[in-house]
């Protein structure tokens, strides 16, 4: 490896965050909010611009010599085990640095107007550097274990952040749900993680993917390399919401908005899709693996997207949507198209994070109410919301030119033409798609097209959502926020302050133009030899993996161009149907699903009863046996038995010892003296006297 | 000349008699008085013994002995009159109160 002389900048980097967290976590309460706001936004804004830095000086390296290696210390050294904390940037982990760091200070900038006047403003900001600081290890750590350090790390910053509004008890258990099925992914990771290493002997991707780029070496049996993918991709499904252990993400939206931005949109729940990444020539040789999560993501992708038709609430049908997308990426990932699936993790960081926060500023806008039924017409309060969400949700719904164009069309070619991938695959995500497009633009005609409807009278307490899931903000909104804000209710929406649109300004013009650095080679050739400057960015990592396009397809220009064009088809048809169902006139059907097709309704609103599935089969027994067993048998029988035994036991023992102190001096003496003369004879016995 | 087991017998009936004293006396006076027995039939013993052995280690341990009773009766006798003040009596009896 190259040792250079700006690797010391990876050090400052991570330890920025770190010490902002620190700072903010100890000393926090005492301090005002705007010392609290310059640790917490500088630190993470020091560390985007000082990521800048590290990229340009990968930039100057010829294309192999791309690499920054950093180790802070020895960590574990076990007799030839050994785990140095030591941090690697090469061109993969360049791209997630910078999306983190910036995306991250952006959203950061953004929670100074959401979170101000919050009671707990320094914690939230103590976690959210906390979250930059692990996120870092995960995605710079050189091998696996500070890989993993950061994985739970993220996962930890995720559970505090969720619950973060922990009074409410629905937060705090949308917070544990996260934190416990992410628990059983984590398994996995473990697993696989062990099992890599007892067939190379080391942890670090690099060294494994090297050991793997002439085919595999001797000894390794194939099943073994399956297993060790399958596991680690167990892992990729709990921490990226993923079937079967999607089911924490729409929960967690109970967080605060500018946090499902950040943690469950744009960074944490795209560590999946880095992993395998990370980890290619893992997946590249594990083809059962590799098919496995093509048919997953692409059942994600359709499965979230379906139930996000329907939601109300504007949260919820981002984070379905979140989980959709994240299906994308793992379709890309399971076709091998390794570049694609980063491509469309870094424009879905761009647009998603515009939406969320977008989301969040008419959601302050609108006295915390997320219901979008009580929205409507807020183009004309909120125009920098409304243009840049509008920009975002061009970009998601694959419009042309917006980012999600050119990585979503690219996924959708690779899903068919890959050597792993399929017709069926194909014609799922190209249904998630049109799904896509559609519950985009009915969030648009619900929240910023039409005649505002307003909140009704007596907002905050009667009215009820019908769901009862996690993710009522209301209580917390009333109790804390209201005056901070200075909104009065009954007047009208208002704009969010200069700190929230800036970053949704940059976002949004991140996701016209954020597409533009990966266009793909069938657009550049037509358009005049422009480079995919993306793959090309990515092509050494990925050389020795490179899954190929069926022979059939390789070349055909014609037919993929002609995908393209159908996809934008399909986009415009979604989008059309919306303007037909809610367009024009003044009764609109928003309602649309409940009242024509209520069966259909009602399995999407229950999201398809999943988390009463997993309520019966998983939980429920595993309660009953917690409760009937562990606690009424093992831990009252059993332990309490052990427990108080060994108290009463001694007790008895010491109220017979206790007698012999009887405060008697004379009683003392005697005692001493029969001993000594005991000793004594032991002496005269052993012939020593 | 005066054999050692003479001595030495003369040592034992002294400490045993000293020993029995602090057993079974109250009076906290007659049981230094009993404690000091002890440590000169100590002397006795050692005395007689270093003697016999031609050794005067012997000697400089009385000499050492002498000073702790001497300041082991400085002590007790302090202790002994304060504790006559606090509670009008002198019997050890009285002084139980740190039992279990």
């Amino acid at each position: 490896m190259h040792a250079h002389e700006g690797a010391w900048l990876l050090g400052v980097i991570i330890a920025l965050p770190l010490l902002g967290a620190i700072f903010n976590g100890l000393l926090g309460p005492r301090l005002r909010e705007q010392v609290v706001t310059a640790a917490g936004v500088g630190s993470v804004a020091l560390a985007a611009v000082l990521s800048w830095v590290c990229f340009f000086q990968l930039l100057g390296e010829s294309a192999h010599d791309r690499a920054l290696q950093l180790t802070l210390f020895e960590w574990i050294h076990v007799g030839t085990f050994e785990v140095d904390f030591s941090l690697w940037l090469d061109p993969l982990s360049a791209v997630m640095l910078l999306i983190i760091t910036n995306v991250g200070a952006l959203i950061h900038l953004y929670s100074v107007g959401y979170m101000k006047g919050d009671p707990g403003y320094w914690r939230y900001f103590s976690y959210l550097n906390l979250f930059i600081f692990a996120m870092l290890c995960l995605v710079l750590g050189e091998n696996l274990v500070v890989l993993f350090l950061g994985w739970e790390g993220v996962g930890l910053c995720s559970y505090l952040l969720i619950g973060f509004w922990y009074e409410n008890k629905d937060f705090a258990k949308a917070g544990k749900k996260a934190f416990i099925t992410n628990r059983v992914g984590d398994f996995g990771f473990a697993l696989g993680m062990m099992l890599l290493f007892s067939l190379f002997g080391t942890l670090e991707p690099a060294a494994i993917n090297g050991a793997l780029a002439e085919g595999l070496p001797v000894g390794v049996k194939p099943i073994y390399i399956e297993v060790a993918a399958l596991a680690l991709f167990v892992g990729a499904t709990g921490k990226s919401a993923q079937i079967p252990l999607f089911v924490w993400l729409p929960d967690a939206m109970a967080g605060p908005t500018p946090v499902s931005a950040l943690i469950h949109a744009a960074t944490m729940v795209t560590a999946g899709v880095y992993m395998i990444a990370r980890l290619n020539g893992v997946f590249f040789h594990a083809e059962f693996a590799s098919h496995t999560v093509l048919v997953i993501g692409a059942a994600t992708a359709l499965f979230a997207a379906t139930i996000g038709l329907v939601q109300n609430d504007i949260k919820k049908v981002l984070a379905y949507s979140t989980v959709s997308q994240l299906g994308f990426m793992f379709v890309a990932m399971g076709a091998g198209a390794w570049a694609v699936g980063v491509f469309h993790l870094m424009t879905h960081a761009f647009f998603k994070a515009c939406l969320f926060l977008g989301s969040g500023s008419v959601i302050l806008a609108m006295h915390h109410e997320q219901d979008m039924r009580f929205y409507g017409g807020l183009k004309k309060f909120m125009p920098k919301t409304y243009w840049t969400f509008l920009a975002a949700t061009l970009a998601i719904a694959g419009i042309v030119p917006f980012a999600g164009f050119f990585s979503k069309d690219e996924i959708l070619w690779y899903s068919f033409a890959s050597e792993r991938g399929s017709t069926i695959v194909y014609v799922v995500v190209l249904a998630a798609a049109f799904c896509t497009a559609f519950y985009m633009f009915r969030i648009m005609h619900m929240t910023f097209w039409g005649e505002h409807r307003g909140l009704p009278a007596g907002h905050g307490h009667g009215h009820g959502h019908d769901d009862g899931a996690a993710h009522d903000d209301h209580e917390h909104g009333d109790a804390h926020d209201h005056d901070a804000h200075g909104h009065g209710h009954g007047g009208d929406p208002q704009e969010s302050p200069w700190t929230m649109t800036v970053p949704l300004i940059v976002l949004g013009v991140l996701s016209l133009i954020g597409g533009l650095v990966g266009i793909p080679h069938v657009l550049g050739n037509m358009l005049g030899h422009i480079p995919n400057y993306f793959h090309d960015w990515l092509h050494p990592v990925f050389e020795h993996s490179s899954v190929h396009v069926q022979p059939a397809y390789h070349h055909n220009t014609g037919l993929e161009l002609g995908m393209m064009v159908g996809s934008l088809a399909v986009a415009g048809l979604s989008i059309g149907l919306t303007f037909l169902l809610w367009g024009g006139g003044k009764d609109k059907l928003y309602d649309f699903f409940e009242a024509k097709l209520p069966w259909l309704h009602a399995r999407l609103w229950h999201k398809w009863h999943v988390d009463e599935l997993y309520e019966l089969t998983i939980i429920g027994p595993i309660v009953w046996f917690s409760r009937e067993v562990l606690w009424r048998i093992v831990d009252e029988v059993i332990i309490d038995g052990i427990v108080n035994g060994v108290g009463a036991f001694c007790k008895q023992v010491a109220d017979g010892l206790g007698r012999l102190q009887n405060g008697d001096v004379g009683n003392y003496a005697t005692v001493m003296v029969g001993g000594m003369l005991l000793l004594l004879l032991c002496l005269a016995g052993y012939g020593l006297w | 000349m005066m054999p050692l087991e003479h001595l030495l017998g003369i040592a034992f009936v002294l400490f045993s008699i000293g020993a029995a004293g602090v057993m079974v006396r109250r009076n906290l006076i007659v049981v230094l008085m009993s404690i000091e027995l002890m440590l000169n039939a100590t002397n006795l013993a050692f005395v007689g013994v270093s003697r016999a052995l031609g050794d005067n280690a012997g000697h400089v341990m009385v000499m050492m002995i002498f000073v702790v009773a001497a300041v082991e009766v400085a002590i007790g006798m302090a202790i002994v009159v304060n504790m006559y003040r606090q509670r009008d009596s002198i019997s050890v009896d009285v002084f139980g109160t740190m039992r279990g």
